[in-house]
């Protein structure tokens, strides 16, 4: 009851510190304007919400206050636990690696000595998600500004909502459409690109089948939704005033999207592009399920092969011993900190756009 | 309009018929694209490179060149260059369209094929490999116990952390707060996985378990609970700004505490959209597998205890079935890919319905 209520319009916004609004009652800012009426007047301090009762000590404001703050602690804890508790079971198995964990090709924690190393894990992981972000993008900013400047509004509605479904669905399920199904026209595709074009390194010799190509494919084709949806939300909010002010400059309506919509779109579009990567780079199943699990570190994108962190803990999960766990929460480190740099980084680019546009208006 | 207003040119350019340009006609895109298709042929057939894909592909490649230069000749370069991205944006979106209309047509096609009783009547206890039967039960009931856990654990965290979020928190502690929950939204699920792994599965559940370490359902809810709490925050943070001020000042002036004010006035007011971020949350808990996979142990039987021993899910039986070598365990590999999909898009698709219900809108 203690509180003051004039704060409430502006929510989040920061402002004063919490301890002096408790200390102050709730007329306090009536306060001023009484002095301002009796200048002359000694003891005006009494005036206003003084005569209200105190904020209780130990009531239920209180309580529900520290509910609500324990509850967002946790997230703080639960990011930090999830260090705490991968470097704990890591450190044992690095410790009885007897390889180089960063330059080692191979993985056999199960074996005494253990020797894994995660060189090719990292470089088939940092290769497949940005091969498929490659493919994704354009696409997807394609797809994004179809559906917001040149399909009529409700179909552009519609797809828009049905591109979002598709973002819903699972990825075990895109995982075994490209091992079943995929992997057949995507051999024939490789063949075809080895025999015209074989003198690019990457389209080095077969066999086909299993391979970084197929995996990014697909892991592109999951991307898509993602980079499409939120590229859509960023492209719709660009000002109607400069687009048509483009418009009625006489710029046809691509050079309205290159002076008005993209400049404007852009750090949106760069922090979609990031989640996209940050969701790639994370990917397990359907790369576990497309992709060759070997440890070569090679630039061969056609042959069956390749590998990723998240791919590589599913796999050989089950096969774990002891040290092989720890191995394998070692590589899970190693993708954690990779996607917290990526997503901090996303992160970091959406708040200053954030703050740009808040001043702006 | 006559030469007289342009007196100092020496000669009068040549003058359109109409004031409007001149533009290319109706047809001369089907024509070009028809010419671009007939060349491809031409050029693929007669080199013999390939097969129809590839003379699709070549002719789309001819028919944005071709769009280009007759553009170019009859409209000006800046006309050229607007129809040729609008061609271009107009094709990644077939392009698109094209992979994932196949996904959807291969998962009815082949996930119909085991849709029977049976595939919802049993488990796969005792299913050997040359065994026709053999059904998701089992992986039904794990998936709604361990999802139903992971909502339990996670709505009243979430929406807590938001309320101090929104309601109570200022300056630094706040803002730390929120941006950690928007890092959360991108730890990779399989991550998630490994953390329930080392904490609960290796480190607390042997004290409950004499000493060895116990994979559950639990554990899979725990670890989908910490998938599930950043999307829970993020859309009930954003309910709860759009909860109009003049509503919590009216409460304030009855003299309501602030507390109160937000269970009984903040809190209906901003439900339907809060209810909708939860479904959202809860569809795509519900397709993870790789976190289910690390610490559910993914048992064949039907356990309903999700505290003690192995359970399955439909995501991690699909995953489990791809990989088996039966010849029958591709069509339940797809059938439970059909029904999970099934119960993703259900729920998501409900959620989006009540999300243009909402009153608050945006």
């Amino acid at each position: 009851m203690g509180d003051t209520p004039q704060r409430s319009a502006h929510a989040g916004t920061g402002g004063t510190g919490v301890a002096t609004s408790h200390e102050q009652p709730a007329g306090a800012s009536a306060r001023a304007a009484e002095r301002f009426g009796n200048p002359g007047r000694p003891g005006g301090d009494l005036g206003g919400g003084g005569g209200l009762p105190r904020a209780r000590a130990f009531g239920a404001e209180r309580a529900f206050r520290g509910l609500t703050m324990a509850a967002g602690t946790t997230v703080l804890v639960i990011i930090a636990a999830i260090a705490i508790f991968l470097i704990a079971k890591a450190v044992p198995a690095l410790r009885a690696n007897t390889e180089s964990f960063w330059t080692f090709e191979g993985w056999f924690p199960n074996d005494d000595p253990p020797k894994f190393g995660i060189g090719a894990l990292a470089f088939g992981t940092v290769l497949s998600s940005l091969l498929a972000l490659f493919m994704a993008v354009p696409v997807a900013l394609g797809i994004a500004l179809y559906l917001t400047h040149y399909a009529p509004r409700r179909l552009g509605n519609g797809l828009g909502f049905l591109i979002d479904l598709l973002a819903a669905v699972p990825s075990v399920v895109f995982g075994l459409w490209g091992r079943d199904y995929f992997a057949g026209p995507v051999a024939d595709l490789s063949a075809w690109l080895h025999t015209y074009f074989g003198w690019i390194p990457i389209f080095g010799d077969g066999p086909y089948g299993s391979s970084i190509l197929l995996g990014s494919v697909v892991l592109a084709i999951m991307v898509l939704p993602i980079v499409t949806s939120l590229s859509r939300e960023v492209f719709r909010q660009t000002p109607t005033a400069n687009e048509e002010a483009a418009l009625a400059l006489g710029a046809t309506r691509w050079e309205m999207i290159r002076t008005a919509v993209l400049p404007y779109g852009r750090p949106g579009v760069i922090a979609a592009v990031m989640l996209g990567l940050g969701r790639a780079l994370g990917e397990t199943i359907a790369l576990a399920l497309t992709l060759g699990s070997t440890y070569a570190i090679s630039f061969n994108i056609l042959a069956s092969g390749g590998n990723s962190i998240a791919a590589n803990i599913a796999n050989r999960f089950a096969e774990a011993n002891d040290t092989g766990r720890g191995a394998l929460i070692a590589s899970g480190l190693v993708l954690f900190a990779i996607t917290l740099i990526v997503n901090i980084t996303a992160r970091a680019i959406i708040y200053r756009r954030r703050e740009f546009t808040e001043s702006a208006a | 309009m006559t030469s007289t207003l342009t007196p100092r040119r020496p000669r009068p350019p040549a003058q359109p018929a109409t004031l409007r340009a001149r533009r290319l006609p109706a047809y001369a895109a089907p024509a070009i694209a028809v010419a671009a298709l007939l060349l491809a042929t031409g050029l693929v057939y007669g080199a013999g490179i390939g097969g129809p894909v590839l003379v699709v592909v070549l002719g789309a490649l001819l028919y944005l060149v071709g769009l280009f230069v007759a553009t170019n000749a009859v409209e000006g370069r800046r006309s050229a260059r607007n129809r040729t991205w609008s061609a271009l944006i107009h094709s990644a979106f077939v392009l698109a369209v094209l992979p994932l209309a196949s996904v959807v047509w291969t998962l009815v096609s082949k996930g119909s094929e085991r849709l029977d009783g049976n595939f919802f009547g049993t488990s796969m206890n005792n299913i050997g490999a040359r065994d026709a039967n053999g059904g998701a039960y089992h992986a039904i009931v794990g998936t709604l116990e361990q999802v139903g856990i992971a909502a339990l654990i996670t709505v009243p965290l979430g929406v807590l952390c938001a309320i101090y979020v929104v309601e109570y928190g200022r300056g630094r502690f706040a803002f730390t707060i929120r941006f950690f929950v928007d890092v959360m939204t991108g730890i990779p699920s399989i991550v998630t996985g490994l953390f329930v792994l080392a904490f609960w599965v290796l480190i607390v559940s042997p004290w409950f378990n004499d000493g060895r370490p116990s994979f559950s359902g639990f554990a899979a809810a725990l670890a989908l609970s910490v998938l599930m709490l950043p999307t829970v925050v993020r859309s009930t943070e954003e309910m709860l700004r759009l909860v109009p001020a003049p509503l919590r000042e009216g409460a304030y002036a009855l003299g309501v505490p602030k507390w109160k004010t937000i269970l009984r006035v903040v809190l209906p007011t901003a439900l339907p959209g809060i209810v909708t971020g939860i479904m959202l949350a809860i569809a795509r808990a519900a397709g993870e597998t790789a976190p289910v996979l690390l610490v559910a142990g993914g048992g064949a039987a039907i356990n309903v205890n999700p505290f003690e021993n192995n359970q399955s899910s439909l995501a991690l039986f699909v995953y489990q079935q791809a990989g088996e070598a039966s010849k029958y365990s591709p069509a339940r590999a797809w059938t439970a890919a059909l029904t999970l999909v099934a119960l993703v898009l259900v729920l998501t698709v409900a959620a989006k319905l009540l999300a243009r219900r909402n009153q608050l809108g945006r």
